[in-house]
C-alpha cells in the first residue's frame, strides 16, 4: 500500500506538462461533458479481465506438488539402494568380488532405512507410513512403490544379516536364507531403482507426464550412477563399476541432449529459471562430465583418481537432477496456460543479436 | 504380464454402485448471482477453516481457486463486451458467476492414485476422502486434472469436497445446493440432471444466448463429471481445461519404460561382471605366475 503524500509528491513543482494536463482535462470536460480518463489508479489497476487469452485471471488450475525436500532426496537414495542390491547379487554370484558385494549390500540396506526415514519425515509421523501398507493398489505407483520399498528393505536386511551370521556359523539354512533374500533384494531393487520415474511421470503435472516415456529410465540410470559412485568412493575398483557408470552417464547425456533439443513449450521449466538452472547443472554433472572422466579412466594409468572424481560428480548430479525435476514440476503447475491449452504469446527465447542473425542468414565468405 | 499391465491401467470398478442411485450437481452459471451463499453454507456445515481475508483484484473473487479450505468457490468472470449474445446490454462488461466444486469424476485421478484407499467411491457415485484413513502422502494433489484436492500443510492430510455424503445419507441435499437462492446449484439424480441440462441449454439457445454450453468432458479419459456446469463463453475463462486426462492413461508408457530400463541395467550388469571375472582371473593368474617366478 502506498502512503500519501509520497516522496515524489512532496517535492512536486508545477511544470509546463502538469499545467497542460490540467488544461486538457478542463477542455475535455467542456467538450464531452465528462472526462474519459480515470482520476485514481487503484493498486493493481487496470484490473485484469478473464478471457480465452488470459484464462481465469491467470490463476493456475493445477495444484503444486506438495512434497518437501525429503522426497527428491529419497528418489536419489532409494534409486541408489535399488541399484546397489542388483550389483551386490551379481558381484557375489558372478564376479566373486566379496568386498564389492558386501559394500553394495550395506548400501542397499542403509539406503532402504534412510529412505523410510525420509518418507516418514515428509508424512509427519511414523504411523502414517503404515497407512501405505493398508491396501495394495496396482493402479497407484505410490502404493506399488511403498510395498516395493518395504519388501526390498526386509530382503536386503535379511541378506546382510545372513552374511554377517555366516562369517561365524556357516550353516546350510543360513546360507539358503541368505542367497534367497539376496536374490529377492536384487529382484525388488530393479523396480525400486526406477519406479519413482513412473510415480511422477504418470501424474497431471504437464512437464512430468510429457516425459513419461523416458523418466523411469532416466531416474533408474541416475540411481545406478549414484549407487556405482558410492561404491567407488568406498574403495571398490572393479572395472564393471566403471562400465556401468559409463552406461548411466551416457544415457544421462542422451537424455539431456533430448531435453535441450526439444523446443516444446511444456519443457520450458527444464530450461529456464531456477528449475532450468538445476536441470542443466544436474545434467552436466551426471551426463558428459562423468562420461568423459570414466572413458579417460579406461585408458589412463591414473584411473583410480579419475573414477573417484567422476563418482563425486555423479552423486552430486543424481541428487541435483531429482531436485531439478521437482522444481520443474512446481514451475509447470504454475503455468496456467498448459492445462487450458492457451497459446503462449510471450517471447520464448531471447532474440538473437542482429549481427548473429545476419551471420546465420549470410555465411561470411572466405 | 499383459493382464498385469491391464490391471494397472484399468480404472477401479465399482460393481456395487447402481447408476440409478448416482447423484450429481448441475451448476447453472446463468442463474448464479454471485452471492457466495454456497461457500458460506459449505464452510458452516462442514466446519471448514477460513482461508484468509485478502483482496485479489480479480473482480469479486478473493479466494481464487478451490483448496483444502475452499470446497465451493464462486468464480467471477469479468469479460469483454460481447454485443449480440443476448443478456448483455452491449455497452457493459459481461459478468458471469459460476460456483465451482470438486467434479467427482466418473474416472477420478485422485481415487486411482491414492495408495491408502482413503479416497473411495460412495454409494452415491461421488468421490469421498476419508480423513481418518488419509496419511498425507500428497499424491492425489498431483493426480487431479482439475487441481481440486490439496494438502493442508498444518494438518498434513489432504481435503476436498465430501459431496455432503453425511447429509445425503439422511436424505438431505448438500449444504451448498440447499442454500442456493436461485437454484443455480441443482442437486439430484445424475441422469435426470443431465436431461434437464440439455433442455435448459436448448431453452437458452432459443432465447438467443448462443454462447451457452455444457461443460462435461465425456470424450476424455475422465469419462464425464458428476458435478457438471453450464457456462457462457469458452470454458477456459472459468479455468475449466478443454482436455482433462486421468493420469492412469500415462501408466502404460511409464511402466514399459521402467521395464526397459531395468532390463538394460540387468543385461549391462551381467555383461560387465562376467567380463570383470575373466579379467580378475587373468590378473590373478598373472600375479600367481609372477610370485612363482
Amino acid at each position: 500500500m502506498s502512503t500519501w503524500p509520497s516522496e515524489s509528491q512532496k517535492q512536486r513543482q508545477p511544470t509546463a506538462t502538469s499545467e497542460a494536463r490540467l488544461h486538457e482535462l478542463r477542455s475535455q470536460a467542456e467538450r464531452k461533458g465528462r472526462v474519459e480518463h480515470v482520476g485514481v489508479h487503484p493498486e493493481g489497476a487496470p484490473f485484469p479481465r478473464a478471457s480465452v487469452e488470459t484464462g481465469y485471471y491467470g490463476i493456475p488450475l493445477l495444484k503444486q506438488p506438495p512434497w518437501t525436500w525429503e522426497i527428491p532426496l529419497y528418489f536419489a537414495v532409494g534409486g541408489a539402494a535399488g541399484a546397489a542390491a542388483v550389483i551386490a547379487a551379481l558381484a557375489d554370484w558372478i564376479a566373486d568380488d566379496d568386498k564389492l558385494a558386501q559394500d553394495a549390500r550395506w548400501i542397499a540396506v542403509g539406503g532402504a532405512a534412510l529412505s523410510s526415514v525420509l518418507l516418514i519425515s515428509d508424512l509427519g509421523r511414523p504411523k502414517r507410513f503404515l497407512g501405505m501398507l493398508r491396501v495394495f493398489k496396482l493402479q497407484s505407483p505410490m502404493s506399488v512403490g511403498a510395498w516395493t520399498l518395504t519388501a526390498f528393505g526386509s530382503a536386503a536386511g535379511a541378506a546382510t544379516f545372513a552374511k554377517l551370521l555366516r562369517s561365524r556359523y556357516d550353516w546350510l539354512p543360513i546360507r539358503i536364507v541368505g542367497e534367497i533374500s539376496q536374490g529377492m533384494a536384487a529382484l525388488l531393487g530393479l523396480p525400486l531403482h526406477n519406479y519413482t520415474g513412473v510415480l511422477i511421470g504418470a501424474s497431471a503435472v504437464p512437464v512430468w507426464n510429457k516425459n513419461v516415456k523416458t523418466l523411469p529410465v532416466h531416474f533408474g540410470m541416475s540411481g545406478l550412477q549414484a549407487g556405482v559412485s558410492v561404491l567407488e568412493l568406498m574403495g571398490n575398483e572393479n572395472a564393471a563399476l566403471n562400465w556401468l557408470g559409463i552406461l548411466a552417464s551416457a544415457f544421462e547425456s542422451w537424455e539431456g541432449f533430448n531435453i535441450e533439443s526439444d523446443s516444446n513449450r511444456v519443457l520450458t521449466p527444464l530450461k529456464r529459471g531456477r528449475s532450468g538452472f538445476l536441470t542443466r547443472a544436474g545434467g552436466v554433472l551426471s551426463g558428459p562430465t562423468p562420461l568423459l572422466l570414466r572413458l579417460a579412466a579406461v585408458f589412463s594409468k591414473n584411473s583410480d583418481s579419475l573414477r573417484k572424481l567422476a563418482a563425486c560428480c555423479g552423486i552430486a548430479g543424481s541428487v541435483l537432477t531429482r531436485y531439478a525435476w521437482m522444481s520443474a514440476g512446481r514451475a509447470s503447475t504454475k503455468d496456467w496456460r498448459l492445462p487450458l491449452e492457451v497459446e503462449d504469446k510471450r517471447p520464448q527465447e531471447k532474440p538473437l543479436p542482429a549481427r548473429m542473425v545476419e551471420a546465420v542468414r549470410e555465411p561470411r565468405r572466405a | 504380464m499383459s493382464t498385469f499391465i491391464h490391471a494397472m491401467n484399468a480404472p477401479t470398478e465399482n460393481p456395487d454402485i447402481h447408476s440409478s442411485h448416482t447423484t450429481g450437481f448441475f451448476t447453472d452459471s446463468t442463474l448464479c448471482i454471485g452471492c457466495k451463499a454456497c461457500e458460506v453454507a459449505c464452510k458452516e456445515w462442514n466446519d471448514v477453516p477460513e482461508d484468509g481475508l485478502n483482496l485479489s483484484g480479480y473482480s469479486y473473487d478473493n479466494t481464487g481457486s478451490l483448496s483444502f479450505s475452499t470446497w465451493r468457490h464462486v468464480k467471477f468472470v469479468e469479460g469483454e463486451i460481447k454485443p449480440g449474445d443476448g443478456g448483455n446490454s452491449g455497452n457493459h462488461l459481461s459478468w458471469e458467476f459460476s460456483s465451482d466444486v470438486c467434479k467427482h469424476c466418473e474416472v477420478a485421478g485422485c481415487l486411482e492414485a491414492c495408495p491408502t484407499g482413503a479416497l473411495v467411491r460412495t454409494e452415491f457415485g461421488s468421490v469421498f476422502l476419508q480423513p481418518d484413513v488419509c496419511n498425507g502422502c500428497g499424491y492425489c494433489t498431483v493426480n487431479c486434472p482439475f487441481g481440486v484436492v490439496q494438502r493442508n500443510e498444518d494438518d498434513g492430510r489432504a481435503f476436498k469436497c465430501t459431496f455432503c455424503t453425511d447429509r445425503q445419507k439422511v436424505g438431505l441435499e448438500p449444504a451448498c445446493a440447499t442454500a442456493c437462492p436461485t437454484k443455480s446449484i441443482m442437486f439430484g439424480n445424475l441422469e435426470e440432471l443431465r436431461e434437464h441440462a440439455q433442455s435448459r441449454l436448448s431453452d437458452l439457445h432459443g432465447k438467443g444466448m448462443k454462447d451457452a454450453q455444457i461443460y462435461d468432458p465425456k470424450d476424455t479419459s475422465v469419462k464425464g463429471l458428476h458435478a457438471f456446469f453450464l457456462v457462457r463463453g469458452d470454458p477456459r475463462m472459468y479455468n475449466l481445461p478443454p482436455k482433462p486426462e486421468v493420469p492412469i492413461v500415462y501408466q502404460k508408457d511409464a511402466w514399459r519404460s521402467a521395464v526397459i530400463g531395468s532390463g538394460a541395467f540387468l543385461l549391462a550388469a551381467l555383461i560387465a561382471f562376467t567380463g570383470s571375472r575373466h579379467s580378475s582371473r587373468s590378473q590373478r593368474k598373472v600375479s600367481a605366475r609372477r610370485s612363482r617366478a
